[in-house]
């Protein structure tokens, strides 16, 4: 599919980036024209994401998260978020509402969101070698709505 | 992220405002939990409405003001979700744990 736009951003896996994250990819999605419903849901789904790089992918350390935004061809904008953290072993278990490794602080929906506020979501992730998170979301033309 | 409370007869009204994500969640926990310790209210009124973003962390949140409540019998009701705050919170079943309040438009 064509690429129209594109952005990158690169930080550490600090948990005060991800408001930084998030705000920026909001930004990247204004030029689609969403709805405030539909800006919610990007917000919420890479917070998400971003969240998950911090809690899990560097448990002992701090290391580099990687957040791409693109506009494709028919108003579909393509979130991707990357680590090269410890990996996810069960990414299925990982999917599994409710189930978490992160405590009292966590809920265990961050997939459920994620997978359900945007319209496709893929998780690739190696032991050792990182995780990989892309999501997608077909923002309505106003014309149509 | 602000936790602000205020006592009224019973009742502990506590109010969250700003961006409630992981990274606030810690905190906003540790306040909430500090002023039910110290007032141990029969019923709190957990008031959403200045919260500007909220996540899957919100969910901890309010379970984990519904637990501490629920240790000694207090009781606790969600008011003034924002949409967005109210359509996180559903998905994950919440309302059927904690009474939801009126939802009111995202700001």
């Amino acid at each position: 599919m064509k690429i129209l736009n594109e952005m990158k951003l690169e930080f550490l896996s600090r948990s005060a980036n991800e408001a930084l994250a998030r705000s920026a990819a909001s930004q990247f999605a204004a030029q689609l024209d969403p709805t405030l419903e539909e800006l919610g849901d990007i917000k919420t789904s890479v917070s998400e994401a971003v969240t998950n790089a911090v809690v899990h992918a560097y448990p002992d350390s701090l290391g580099i998260i990687r957040l791409q935004a693109r506009v494709l061809e028919g108003g579909i904008l393509e979130i991707t978020v990357r680590d090269k953290g410890v990996g996810i072993e069960d990414i299925d278990q990982a999917r599994t509402p409710l189930y978490t490794t992160g405590g009292e602080e966590r809920s265990g929906m961050g997939f459920t969101i994620m997978e359900s506020f945007m319209d496709r979501l893929r998780v690739r992730s190696a032991a050792g070698r990182g995780t990989t998170v892309v999501m997608r979301k077909r923002v309505m033309p106003r014309l149509l709505r | 992220m602000r936790v602000n409370w205020e006592l009224r007869g019973s009742r502990l009204f506590l109010y969250l405002g700003g961006e409630l994500d992981h990274h606030a969640a810690h905190q906003a926990l540790v306040e909430i939990s500090g002023a039910l310790d110290e007032h141990m209210p029969l019923h709190c009124v957990l008031d959403l409405s200045g919260l500007t973003f909220m996540d899957s962390s919100g969910i901890a949140v309010v379970l984990g003001t519904y637990r501490r409540l629920k240790s000694y019998g207090g009781e606790l009701t969600v008011a003034k979700v924002p949409n967005h705050a109210a359509k996180v919170l559903t998905m994950a079943g919440v309302d059927r744990i904690v009474p939801i309040g009126a939802v009111v438009p995202s700001s």
